[in-house]
């Protein structure tokens, strides 16, 4: 019987009825007195220098208050990357500035050169439209590996298009270089990890307002995390007092890595709402969703498998070309290596490997994290390059893996990618995936299929993945500028109702139902006497924010430890009630009790004595009931899995069609169910997304073809099958004090290379002697495929 | 979108006048038109709405004719010509989604004229006539080019007739992304003879493929087109599929349609 509270219970998101109803509050739906509209002028060419702009006729225009160009911030600072790699011979990355707006230079279609401020959007959209900017275009630098050639550079100052030259693990390199070449076996794979645009279902929104009485500004935006913004703004951009700009990030819907990173528009409603002494308010359309939002993925990678002769694991080496567009973005540096270099073992016992990473700068959106960021990459390459492996040995896919995971005493495992894994089983997930997923009955079907005229593929994927991020001295050594722990603060109210105040941003995650029914679980209160806070700088501590399936694993924990506080100085207060010593006092329930005896107090009673304390003794015990803790994690955390799926594939036009999909995971312990299904789901139809439908294309002009819904293909139900999610077989993390692992982005990092190789599979079984086809797999490039082989 | 005015006639009559006026453009469902003026791609500075047009409205079956007035929209048609025509009325339910079709119109659709449509295949391969205020046109003459057709500035198409078949199928293999059709083939059959007609292939619009049409007429089955074949000369390519791929397709989708149409 599953619990109906608590750790544990598939308790019903609480957040949802306010957005099903449409009653969600998201920054657009903020309304403010005097508000007043920001529009930008987007460069149409994808790279070249800014002869002129006149701005004349603009300002003239009706309602009409303000025009900023790039000369307007000149002066200010730009935009950071938030993480410092080394090239492997020991320099620095350069780090182009990325301005508010674009001054000198446009370097991708969308890059803003100028914002209107007008008293309505059409206003503003005209007299956009009647700034006159004289660019003389440049080719534009779009291919990755074009790039490093020739003197055509996206920032003149730094004189070549490589931001780095990254070697993880450089000290291995020459040990992994070695296996390959005495390897019995090796099997080389070239593919692509498609450009993909994330597509939050809300378009990016920033307000300003400026308050000029106490020179203090207020930023409401669609971010993953106010705190980060904030700092951001204050530290490296506007130099504005952190004390005085209050940064607001209320519903948002959704972000998926988008939303994490600091964006030109959020300073230029600052500056506006300065200048003008009005609230300024940007909103995205979707054209510039596609051209401006951070986009995801984007790497072009040749990966070795080197083997003995009975299918042991002796090394994987890559060699990786990772776009990074433009700009780069806050964790831009960090996505290609950090988080997915030291994810290129797997879950295998491989002794060597080595991964070289060039990240390049091209005239094409900025490219950072996006749902996994890195992972996936990684995942895709190690999946479908050991797929391809198995078919070269004429070895079962599954037995290929299980000859090579780690087993479960053999943790903690130091991976040979520099990770310290801390649990997993393996082979208990693919036992459970094979259970599930009726693998005994996959020949009967395929028989079916074929006597409809389909091929039928089965494919299979094992992942891990490191969560919770992230243990700050470890990134710090690895040269990330910021810590990324989180806070929280528990405030009891005196009636006994609880505010607990996160550092993590609920866009879809479901904190506001998951965090309290921890903290019921500790207290032994009904959750619905506990309100999460989040998403205002004014109400709750410094926290890093929601990205990389952290925020139960970490800002959970700083609830924990907050709670934890909150009952020790609870005891204290019952013991003070009750008379008796604080070590006898006992929490069960809901009631404070002397161990052994049936004298006890509610917590209700406590939280109440808490501020009226009449009686204190005020030498031993503070007034009031509310704790803060931060908490900085041991390890990353590690959640896997084994997924398979079955897809059909008509030949005659190329079509895939997804007919079943089962996914175990192990997410460690799980404390709503139900949530993690819905995370599961989610992931995995962006990950058969970007599998089967999804990319995102620049012509040879640096044109964004996909640019809108004609042509860029978003999921929809009818794309998806229904699933199987198992996520019985937890082994919990032993680091964090809930023992969970995070659950946001598996389904994105497993299902891609599940679905290749089941296509692969298919298409093998009719014949065709494809070995590899890059994603998406649309029904043109499958058929093409079919008809070259 | 920029700021335009506009009127809604009651009358063919009255929507023929009105659109007399400068820069006055007509407006039937709006589900191009509307995106383009949302995107600043067109500047019209008067619309003309026709789907208030009382005679240019529903399904109507007079004999072996199916008539349908300009304004009906795809929803209506779905249900509404059902009995009297199911291979359009499923072409008619399968066009977007919901809001689409319950905004869109027949009429709309023929005149915009969009490679990639499904009524401009239904109409081509039904032989049916585009009625207007003006006159009568055979579809043959109708369809000019990707978003060209034989109307008039300020004609408007206030009706389609339909020769009902004996038996019809439309097979769409749909573009990923817009799920327009990337090709389309609607196959109608008359005593008279086949007609096939593909949408979304060619660079020249809906077009006939009269090989297929003559080697369904002596033998009205899919293995009747098992010795031709479709140049890719003239298809559309782009990221959704070469012309190549396009002109396999075309033969697929006919094999298809015939299959489905019994």
């Amino acid at each position: 019987m599953p619990k109906d509270t608590g750790i544990g219970a598939p308790t019903r998101r609480r957040e949802d009825v306010r957005f099903l109803k449409g009653a969600g509050e998201y920054t657009d739906d903020i309304k403010t007195y005097g508000q007043t509209v920001a529009v930008f002028a987007r460069s149409t060419v994808a790279n070249g220098i800014i002869k002129s702009i006149d701005t004349s006729a603009a300002e003239a225009m009706p309602g009409v208050l303000a025009v900023f160009t790039g000369a307007d911030f000149a002066e200010v600072g730009g935009n950071p990357a938030g993480w410092l790699i080394n090239s492997r011979d020991g320099e620095p990355m350069k780090e182009p500035k990325r301005p508010v707006l674009a001054h000198g230079k446009v370097r991708h279609v969308g890059d803003a050169y100028a914002a209107v401020i007008a008293e309505t959007d059409r206003e503003a959209r005209d007299a956009a439209e009647a700034i006159e900017i004289e660019i003389e275009e440049l080719p534009a630098i779009i291919d990755v590996k074009e790039a490093l050639t020739g003197d055509n550079f996206v920032h003149d100052e730094i004189g070549t298009n490589q931001c780095f030259d990254w070697g993880w693990i450089e000290d291995n390199r020459a040990a992994t270089d070695e296996a390959i070449k005495n390897a019995a076996h090796v099997t080389t794979l070239e593919l692509v990890n498609n450009r993909l645009v994330p597509n939050a279902m809300e378009p990016r929104c920033s307000m300003a307002t400026y308050k000029a009485s106490d020179d203090e500004y207020i930023l409401h935006t669609t971010s993953q995390n106010p705190h980060l913004t904030r700092l951001l703004i204050s530290a490296f951009v506007m130099g504005i007092p952190e004390n005085k700009l209050t940064v607001i990030a209320p519903d948002v819907g959704g972000g998926f890595g988008s939303k994490i990173y600091h964006y030109g528009e959020e300073a230029l409603v600052l500056a506006a709402a300065k200048r003008i002494g009005r609230p300024v308010k940007w909103t995205a359309d979707r054209t510039e969703a596609f051209l401006t939002d951070a986009h995801g993925r984007d790497h072009v990678t040749k990966i070795e498998l080197a083997t003995d002769a009975e299918g042991n694991f002796q090394a994987f080496r890559t060699e990786t070309y990772a776009n990074v567009g433009a700009y780069l973005s806050n964790f831009a540096t960090a996505t290609p290596t950090f988080l997915h270099g030291t994810l290129m073992a797997g879950n295998y016992t491989v002794p060597n490997v080595y991964v070289n990473v060039k990240a390049v700068f091209t005239n094409t959106a900025p490219v950072d994290a996006y749902r996994g960021a890195g992972r996936p990459e990684a995942t895709y390459s190690l999946e479908r390059v050991i797929d391809k492996c198995a078919r070269e040995l004429g070895m079962d896919p599954i037995e290929l893996r299980r000859k090579n995971f780690i087993k479960p005493d053999q943790y903690p495992y130091a991976s040979a990618a520099g990770l310290e894994y801390d649990a997993g089983n393996y082979d208990a997930l693919m036992d459970k995936m094979e259970e599930v997923a009726d693998i005994k009955g996959f020949a009967a079907r395929r028989a079916e299929s074929e006597a409809k005229g389909l091929l039928r593929g089965f494919g299979v994927n094992a992942y891990i993945e490191a969560c919770g991020i992230a243990p700050s001295n470890l990134v710090g050594v690895l040269g990330s500028r910021v810590g990324l722990y989180d806070a929280a603060t528990v405030r009891v109210n005196a009636t006994g109702n609880l505010s607990v105040m996160v550092g993590a941003h609920s866009h879809g995650q479901g904190h506001e139902t998951v965090f309290p029914q921890v903290v019921a679980e500790m207290l032994g209160i009904d959750a619905s006497s506990i309100d999460i806070v989040h998403g205002d700088t004014s109400k709750i501590p410094f926290g890093m924010g929601t990205y990389g399936s952290r925020s139960l694993a970490v800002c959970g924990s700083a609830v924990v430890r907050a709670t934890e506080k909150i009952i020790n100085k609870a005891k204290k207060i019952a013991a003070h009630m009750l008379e008796a010593s604080e070590t006898d006092i006992e929490l069960k329930d809901g009631s404070f009790t002397i161990a052994g005896t049936d004298k006890s107090v509610s917590f209700g009673e406590v939280a109440l004595k808490a501020y009226i304390p009449h009686d204190f003794p005020l030498e031993d015990i503070e007034p009031g009931l509310e704790e803060t803790a931060f908490y900085d994690p041991a390890n990353f955390t590690y959640p896997s899995g084994a997924y398979c799926c079955e897809v059909e594939v008509d030949p005659d036009t190329g079509k895939v069609r997804v007919d079943r999909f089962a996914a175990v995971d192990d997410f460690g312990n799980v404390i709503n169910p139900m949530v993690v299904t819905g995370q599961v789901h989610g992931g995995l139809g962006q990950g058969i997304g970007q599998a089967l439908l999804e990319a995102a294309r620049y012509n040879s002009d640096g044109q964004l073809e996909s640019a809108s819904y004609m042509d860029y293909t978003m999921p929809r139900a009818d794309d998806l099958p229904f699933y199987t999610v198992d996520h019985s077989q937890g082994t919990p993390c032993t680091h964090n004090p809930l023992g969970v692992k995070g659950c946001g982005e598996a389904g994105a990092i497993g299902s891609p290379p599940t679905i290749v190789n089941a296509v692969i599979d298919a298409l093998q079984s009719g014949g065709k002697n494809v070995t590899h086809i890059d994603m998406p797999l649309t029904p043109h490039r499958v058929w093409s495929a079919m008809n070259s082989a | 979108m920029y700021a335009f005015d506009i009127e809604t006639p009651t009358t063919i009559a009255d929507a023929v006048a009105a659109l007399k006026a400068d820069e006055a453009q007509p407006l039937g469902g709006g589900q191009t038109l509307i995106p383009t003026l949302k995107a600043r791609l067109a500047a019209p500075s008067k619309l003309i709405s026709l789907a208030r047009v009382a005679d240019m409205q529903g399904v109507s079956v007079a004999g072996d004719t199916l008539r349908i007035g300009g304004a009906t929209t795809h929803a209506t048609v779905a249900s509404d010509a059902a009995q009297s025509y199911p291979g359009l009325a499923a072409l008619a339910g399968h066009i977007g989604d919901p809001a689409v079709r319950n905004r869109g119109t027949i009429g709309g659709s023929i005149a915009n004229n969009d490679p990639a449509a499904c009524y401009p295949a239904a109409a081509l391969a039904s032989g049916a006539t585009i009625v207007t205020d003006t006159r009568e046109i055979a579809a043959d003459d109708f369809f000019v080019g990707m978003f060209e057709t034989a109307l008039a500035e300020g004609e408007i198409v206030t009706a389609v007739s339909f020769p009902i078949p004996q038996a019809a199928n439309y097979q769409k293999f749909v573009q990923p992304a817009s799920r327009f059709s990337l090709v389309g083939v609607f196959v109608a059959k008359y005593a008279d003879g086949v007609r096939v007609a593909v949408t979304g292939a060619s660079e020249g619009g809906v077009f006939r493929w009269t090989e297929a049409e003559q080697a369904l007429s002596s033998d009205f089955s899919a293995d009747a087109l098992k010795d031709l074949s479709v140049s890719a000369d003239g298809m559309i390519s782009d990221l959704h599929g070469t012309g190549d791929y396009r002109a396999h397709l075309v033969k697929v989708m006919t094999g298809r349609a015939v299959k489905a149409a019994g």
